[in-house]
């Protein structure tokens, strides 16, 4: 346990309590209230390359005009062969999309009213060994739910893993309640976890919310050590979580999967098909309803959001506003993500902006801003960009939103000077984007911190 | 604010790349975000929000919590100066007149202090293209409060430009500097022109009058340390006794920690420092950490010096360290400035207990220089690199231990 951390931590039998105290909430308009909404379906749904992180040389499988089933192989890593990347729904290839250099962006399918499945077969799990069971799966489309840290990229299924981790909560800004998303999929999450256990010479770690009791999805769960995690935003950090539980040393792997993605594989182990539905939370101040939808993977969001404004200058986002990635009003879902947010877009001049007393959020208390007086406000956030970037300056806010051991502001200067001992040195196995995504919003100096954490990775990983 | 808007946005297509005076484009910027926050919105991937801070609110709220040593400042000048040519009795007699002197001394002081360095920052900002960094908002009201009233302005020009080009402009601007700027300044004075920063007539200002019989301007610091050597009285005694023709009790110690006592500017009234102190720490702006250790290790010192004590200066009571002198100013503004500081928590500790350690080692066992935060701050700005060195290395140390094991 780290001396910054300023958490401790006890064990009751193998399951471990973690109070953190460094952190920050962030509440924003436009939760989504806990009902399915009857937004109109989409119809169209894409696999985007890109939101594959280390997905190197992906090849296309499938011309424009084909006919799909979900499950069908849609495209491969030419790095990483074994796996496949396949379509979340049934229906017809209608656009290869590309852009400078014939980069592959997105490869569209029009989906069929009903969803047809490619048929894998059950799988026993008791019969098949740990390589065997890690084939299946990763020729059945629900491998990409397995990411590898360090690096936070899809999984190689020829590596065991220490340990497997997932995290039952999320408290990202608007995040989805899993309590909700995932009723009634406690019987997949069981038989998603058990072939989990088998994938690692390890454990297999289910992380809850220690500030509430435990929702009855994830109450009965068996073969998984249950750690409680409590305390504001990154808590619900798999990357968090990881370093108070097991922490990544040099040379080490471990796996994290999302709820959702042990859902996936629990339906591929009991049912044989690839089943990419989720129920994603639709949120944000722009929105007239904000509230939970069941659609596939890679949805086109416009369905869900057009004819659902209050303004007319938003800025649609997959997933959150801390992690998340813009995307156009007839843009994508990203295929990890479990949410969209829709905000104002805040490309605005503001007349002496840098000293007019503001109730904007505010990590901070420095003169005119107010919002620490109302800590329990939701506010509504927009896009701008909220000043320029300049040198580091402050010092001690980072490590303030951070509950690791880990100094981020001398990892960050050691990315710029690409110096790799120190980024080695520092924690870089232990962290990816959304660990220090909060670091980028409380951040005087406007640094783009996520990019440079993955430019960081990146030279680790290729070094 | 409409018009204005206007005017920038017909004006701007001449500063950016390809227009008549893309040379000046950060001269350009800087007028124009001073003016309208940017409409720039953030990227496709990472953090879509942003936090409603920035480095100018940030800076500009250093400078808010400078505003009460500068107003007592102002005033303090016109009333030393009455004091000490007999023009008054009272504190607040003659207020009018005290406000005036105080203010055409004062504001020169700080105009040129500013218009200097503005000056510099904005040729480097043109010629190393780079943006005109906000941290001189705080540099240029600090480098006035440090001086006596009486530096002739010419040198508060040359000391700014000498601290802001070879203190900070040459590692890069701000955020790269190793010693702190102001501080720079003042040590730049002191050394260059010790006649007009040191000695006891500099302090008060006389202009063309005599001073009343028996004037000293000996400041605090001199009194005790002159104590220390004589051995005849206790320095606390010594101090009641300096300069009994202005009043009694100028340097006792309830109107050493008020202030009302000949110094630099800015610094004479450990009150308005601590009044600093508490909007900084309540703003979050300055590191608390810095400050209290700070404090606490010039006591320390103090107390560690009565326990030894060989002279009536180490026997001094430890408190008379906070409030003599510019140290509670030195703690407040320029040890906790978050660039020369130490940049890790613990870290920040270190650094704060060793100036104040230093400072009172300074002061009572130097002959040469009767004030020690000065150079105690600017020694720690050059250790601390070291100490946050060690910090970093524990952390990896920890990393490096937990894969072994």
């Amino acid at each position: 346990m780290g001396r910054f951390s300023k958490a401790h931590s006890s064990k009751t039998d193998m399951s471990k309590i973690v109070k953190l105290k460094k952190g920050f909430d962030i509440n924003m308009v436009g939760k989504a209230k806990q009902e399915l909404a009857d937004f109109a379906p989409a119809q169209t749904f894409a696999i985007k390359p890109t939101d594959f992180i280390g997905l190197q040389r992906p090849k296309v499988l499938v011309n424009e005009g084909d006919t799909v089933k979900a499950g069908t192989p849609i495209l491969i890593d030419k790095a990483l062969d074994q796996v496949i990347y396949a379509a979340p729904v049934s229906g017809k290839v209608v656009e290869i999309k590309r852009g400078d250099r014939r980069k592959l962006l997105e490869v569209k399918i029009l989906a069929d009213a009903t969803i047809i499945h490619e048929q894998f077969g059950q799988v026993d799990i008791a019969s098949l060994d740990r390589d065997a069971l890690a084939a299946k799966l990763a020729a059945s489309g629900v491998w990409p739910n397995i990411i590898q840290r360090p690096f936070g990229i899809v999984a190689n299924p020829a590596d065991t893993p220490k340990s497997i981790f997932i995290s039952a909560f999320d408290t990202h800004p608007l995040a989805p309640d899993y309590a909700f998303a995932l009723e009634g999929q406690g019987k997949y999450l069981q038989a998603g976890i058990e072939a989990l256990a088998k994938l690692t010479s390890g454990k297999v770690h289910l992380n809850v919310d220690g500030s509430k009791a435990v929702p009855a999805v994830f109450s009965d769960l068996k073969g998984a050590q249950v750690n409680k995690f409590s305390g504001p935003h990154p808590a619900g950090n798999v990357g968090v979580q990881i370093h108070h539980l097991d922490p990544i040393n040099k040379g080490e792997i471990a796996w994290t999967v999302s709820p959702t993605g042990v859902v996936q594989i629990g339906k591929f182990i009991l049912e044989g098909i690839y089943d990419a539905s989720k129920v994603i939370a639709v949120t944000g101040s722009e929105l007239t309803k904000a509230a939970y939808v069941k659609t596939y993977s890679g949805a086109s969001v416009s369905t869900f959001v057009k004819g659902n404004l209050n303004s007319g200058h938003v800025r649609v986002v997959s997933g959150n506003v801390l992690t998340g990635e813009k995307i156009s009003l007839e843009g994508f879902l990203g295929f990890y993500h479990n949410q969209i947010t829709v905000i104002p877009e805040g490309d605005y001049y503001e007349f002496m902006g840098w000293a007019k007393p503001t109730t904007r959020l505010s990590y901070h208390r420095a003169l005119g801003l107010l919002s620490f007086l109302t800590p329990k406000k939701e506010f509504v956030l927009d896009s701008n960009g909220r000043g320029e970037e300049r040198a580091f300056v402050q010092t001690g806010v980072f490590e303030s939103v951070t509950p690791m051991d880990i100094l981020p502001v001398y990892l960050l200067k050691a990315i710029m000077a690409e110096d790799f001992d120190e980024i080695e040195e520092l924690g870089i196995y232990e962290i990816v984007e959304e660990d220090l995504a909060l670091c980028e919003f409380v951040d005087v100096s406007k640094h783009p911190v996520q990019e440079l954490v993955r430019k960081g990775i990146e030279l680790i990983q290729y070094s | 604010m409409k018009f204005l808007r206007d005017l920038l946005d017909k004006q701007k297509p001449l500063f950016e790349k390809g227009g008549k005076l893309e040379s000046l484009y950060y001269a350009f910027e800087a007028g124009e975000t001073f003016m309208f926050s940017p409409k720039h919105t953030t990227g496709i991937k990472g953090a879509q929000v942003k936090d409603a801070i920035d480095l100018k609110r940030m800076m500009i709220t250093v400078v808010i919590a400078m505003i009460p040593c500068l107003l007592f400042g102002i005033y303090n000048t016109g009333h030393q100066h009455l004091l000490a040519t007999g023009g008054t009795a009272g504190l607040w007699e003659n207020f009018g007149d005290k406000t005036w002197i105080g203010v055409m001394l004062v504001l020169p002081i700080v105009l040129v202090a500013y218009t200097a360095g503005g000056i510099v920052e904005a040729i480097f900002a043109v010629v190393r293209k780079h943006p005109i960094n906000e941290g001189f908002l705080v540099t240029g009201m600090l480098i006035p409060l440090v001086v006596p009233a009486t530096t002739p302005l010419w040198q508060v020009a040359l000391a700014t430009v000498f601290a802001v080009v070879i203190a900070k402009e040459v590692f890069g601007g701000t955020g790269m500097n190793v010693l702190n700027v102001a501080m720079t300044a003042r040590a730049f004075l002191y050394f260059a022109y010790p006649a007009q920063i040191s000695g006891d007539q500099v302090w008060t200002y006389l202009g063309d009058k005599m001073p009343v019989d028996g004037f000293s301007g000996a400041t605090a610091l001199s009194v005790v340390y002159n104590a220390g050597v004589e051995g005849t009285q206790s320095a606390v005694d010594a101090l009641a006794g300096h300069n009994t023709v202005l009043g009694s009790g100028l340097y006792e110690f309830a109107n050493l920690f008020i202030g009302w006592i000949p110094g630099s500017i800015g610094e004479t009234s450990t009150l308005m420092a601590l009044v600093g102190a508490l909007i900084l720490i309540g703003t979050g702006v300055a590191s608390w950490k810095i400050i209290v250790s700070g404090f606490a290790g010039a006591y320390i010192m103090g107390f560690v010096m009565n326990l030894f004590a060989v002279n009536e200066y180490m026997a001094l009571p430890p408190q008379y360290h906070w409030v003599m002198g510019g140290l509670a100013f030195g703690i407040v503004f320029m040890a906790t400035d978050p660039v020369s500081a130490a940049q890790t928590e613990t870290g920040k500790w270190i650094y704060g207990l060793l100036i104040g350690f230093l400072t009172v080692i300074i002061r009572v066992t130097n002959p040469a220089y009767p004030e020690g935060i000065m150079l105690a701050v600017l020694f720690m700005n050059v250790f601390a690199p070291l100490i946050d060195y060690y910090v970093v290395k524990a952390n990896k140390t920890r990393r490096l231990q937990r894969a072994t094991v």
